[in-house]
């Protein structure tokens, strides 16, 4: 993974003195809050309903074990001993005070790590595939052009202020597992005819209260063009994105008012200045970056029948090879993913003492390097198959071997009323309780894959759009209800969800969910998985079975 | 008075900015900065009024329809109406690295001291600092870092080429 040389430590260890700075003054009352406000959050400070809540950038969502031990203790330091995964592959502590984040912050920046940018009308953390470096299906690694951007994008002065939020998602495989469709800006790398790099970009797609699917507006961007491209389209942003409305001032909105064809042209136009200027990246810094991404010290291995490990083990065993067990490009090698949702537990969170031991099972087991997933997981990239078993009794033992891949229970899941001050209703007990209602990991197994998505308000944390069944939190007089849509996916497939009706009560909701299934059930063909089901039949025969009155 | 930082050196701004419409009445004594709406009164007073006339761009405002009036003016002020409204910063590396303006690029408006080391770096020269600031940080302020990432209107090799010595 990436390291940093002297100069990327001297920036974030500048960044760190800037915001003690900043802080002290604060505290003395010689800031108002409405101007202090824009550059805590700018170092990912919220205040939220109980304490401040500070998000810590996972930059593409690598993370190495001596980080994720300082992780551990820095929870355990100066918050409650746990933290919380996000659905941006950044990490959230709930509780820590703001006299201490720069202390906070000084001791990530003793590991590489951040806050920056985490938050505020700026360009956030980028994201990519958790599987990117190991996906079988890999046509070129995402991560160098993660970092490349993440350090153009540090602390850029003309973009610090722009109309709203940025966000930026990069993928490098034929199945998009980064959602890059909607994002601000979306990249898929792809090999030319001559085997060359080239990036397809995609602009305007976006979740929120308006959700849409990005437009592609440039085909094929060579690689040395990258930079200079993205400050082409975030300056036509900043320039003509409204400012007048919160609410419509994401780039999807400009996007849209104006066509892709006509923002797109607007681009080519404004980088025509800029492409070969000294935002021209050379060759020597991409060849820099891409030579920290190399393959770790993989043996010489042949591939495991994980149909006859799977026999020497109990039935749970063979379920979580089933669903948390992913190929690798390597022979006699697998991903693991650790979900963080078993039953109770909020989902994404992990308590210090269970980082401790991920962080030494990593060490053992894959290399001493993490991934966190958009989907709130934790990614062993690196795992000899002949050491799967003896990996998987270690995480049942810290309860992170729960075999739910990619099914209903391992549900995507915003913080929620409990913690944020946005939202219009709690989302973590309504997970809880749809995880209750469907413990039986055997009708799990036999809906299968299924994204089910729960954001806590219209802002949409919880990519509730994009699950295949979408839970949005709702205020109806001052009480909490749910509305409940499906049909949406995050994939290369990629398509918005569609609503049933009218909204449900929290208790009413796991029913709700359980008639959606049956429908499912009834209707499927053998090979249909639950979106496939949707797309055929439409939402029309869920609305029916949901709404239909008791005979 | 207003402080303006500009130099290294903290002074009184002796400018008078004029609002849209009160560029088209007879022009006051002393030092003044006309609305690009009245660039053409504003040339006319660069060559007989007796202060230093400049002009200035609001943050809606298109630098691309005067430009190539811009070096006339030894002062050209871009103002940001909320310190939250960006569009200044693209506008102001327009006028420097697009249209290749040389006079003293200054900043008016809400112009923060937590906001001055971008507004240098987008190619400010100077900055009329908003009366509330402390101008004792203002200095410091300018030198929050010491390499950027990023190319921008100050020239500076960004960390991408230092690497390499490019």
């Amino acid at each position: 993974m990436y390291k940093y040389d002297d100069y990327d430590q001297r920036i974030v260890d500048e960044r760190v003195l800037q915001f003690r700075d900043q802080t002290h003054r604060y505290l003395a009352g010689e800031f108002p809050e409405d101007e202090f406000l824009p550059l805590r959050l700018q170092n990912g400070l919220y205040v939220q309903r109980f304490a401040p809540m500070l998000r810590i950038a996972i930059p593409y969502g690598m993370v190495s074990s001596r980080q994720m031990r300082k992780l551990a203790h820095i929870s355990r330091r100066f918050d409650k001993g746990y933290v919380h995964f996000t659905t941006r592959q950044n990490l959230q502590l709930n509780w820590p005070r703001l006299e201490e984040v720069p202390e906070i912050l000084e001791e990530l920046a003793s590991v590489q790590m951040h806050a920056i940018q985490t938050s505020g009308n700026c360009i956030r953390n980028t994201t990519t595939d958790q599987f990117a470096g190991v996906a079988h299906d890999e046509i070129v690694d995402p991560r160098p052009w993660c970092e490349i951007i993440r350090q153009w994008s540090t602390f850029h002065p003309e973009f610090a202020y722009l109309p709203r939020k940025f966000k930026i998602a990069v993928c490098g495989s034929e199945q998009d597992r980064a959602a890059t469709q909607v994002h601000d800006i979306g990249i898929h790398a792809f090999l030319n005819d001559n085997n060359e790099v080239r990036f397809k970009v995609l602009a305007g797609g976006g979740l929120g209260r308006t959700p849409m699917v990005g437009s592609v507006i440039k085909p094929s961007l060579e690689p040395e063009h990258l930079l200079s491209y993205l400050d082409a389209v975030l300056r036509v942003y900043n320039r003509y994105g409204r400012r007048d409305n919160k609410y419509k001032a994401r780039i999807k909105i400009l996007v849209k008012a104006l066509t892709p064809e006509v923002f797109s042209n607007k681009v080519e136009q404004e980088w025509s200045y800029l492409k070969d200027t000294k935002a021209k990246l050379p060759r020597q810094e991409i060849d820099r970056v891409q030579s920290f991404f190399t393959e770790p010290d993989y043996q010489q291995l042949t591939n495991i029948d994980l149909t006859d490990l799977a026999l020497s083990e109990e039935p749970d065993f063979q379920l979580w090879l089933k669903r948390n067990v992913h190929p690798h490009k390597k022979p006699g090698y697998s991903a693991v993913t650790l979900t963080l949702k078993p039953t109770a537990d909020a989902p994404g969170d992990a308590s210090a003492e269970q980082l401790e031991a991920i962080s030494d099972l990593a060490d053992e087991f894959s290399f001493g390097e993490l991934r966190v997933s958009h989907e709130q997981n934790l990614i062993f990239a690196d795992v000899a198959q002949s050491k799967l078993q003896a990996l998987w009794r270690n995480l049942k033992q810290l309860n992170l071997a729960t075999p739910n891949q990619g099914l209903l229970t391992d549900m995507i899941c915003c913080p929620g009323g409990d913690f944020c001050a946005l939202a219009n209703a709690r989302s973590i007990p309504l997970a809880e309780s749809i995880q209750r209602q469907f413990e039986n990991i055997d009708f799990l197994h036999d809906i299968g894959e299924l994204d089910l998505n729960i954001s806590g308000c219209m802002n949409a944390c919880g990519h509730h759009h994009v699950g295949h069944i979408g839970i949005l939190g709702v205020d109806r007089k001052g009480e909490e209800y749910y509305q409940i849509q499906v049909g949406g996916a995050s994939g290369h497939d990629a398509s918005l969800g569609k609503i049933l009706g009218p909204s449900f009560k929290m208790d009413e909701v796991p029913e709700v969910i359980d008639k959606i299934l049956k429908t499912y059930v009834e209707l499927r063909t053998p090979e249909e998985r639950f979106i496939d089901t949707c797309r055929r039949v439409g939402v029309q025969p869920f609305k029916e079975k949901v709404y239909a009155k008791a005979a | 008075m207003p402080k303006l930082l500009k130099d290294q050196q903290i002074s009184n701004d002796h400018f008078q900015i004029l609002n849209q419409d009160e560029s088209e009445a007879s022009l006051p004594e002393g030092n003044l900065l006309l609305h690009i709406s009245a660039i053409d009164a504003a040339i006319q007073a660069n060559t007989d009024h007796n202060g230093q006339i400049g002009i200035w761009f609001d943050s809606a405002d298109e630098p691309e329809i005067v430009a190539g009036t811009l070096n006339q003016f030894e002062v050209i002020a871009v103002n940001f109406p909320k310190f939250m409204d960006g569009r200044g910063y693209s506008i102001a590396r327009l006028l420097r690295e697009r249209f290749d303006y040389r006079g003293d690029l200054r900043a008016i408006g809400d112009v923060l001291v937590d906001q001055l080391y971008y507004l240098q770096r987008c190619g400010f020269s100077s900055f009329r600092l908003r009366e509330d600031q402390n101008p004792g940080y203002a200095v410091e302020a300018l030198t929050t870092f010491s390499m950027d990432y990023q190319t921008a209107a100050d020239n500076l090799t960004p960390v991408y080429r230092l690497r390499h010595q490019l």
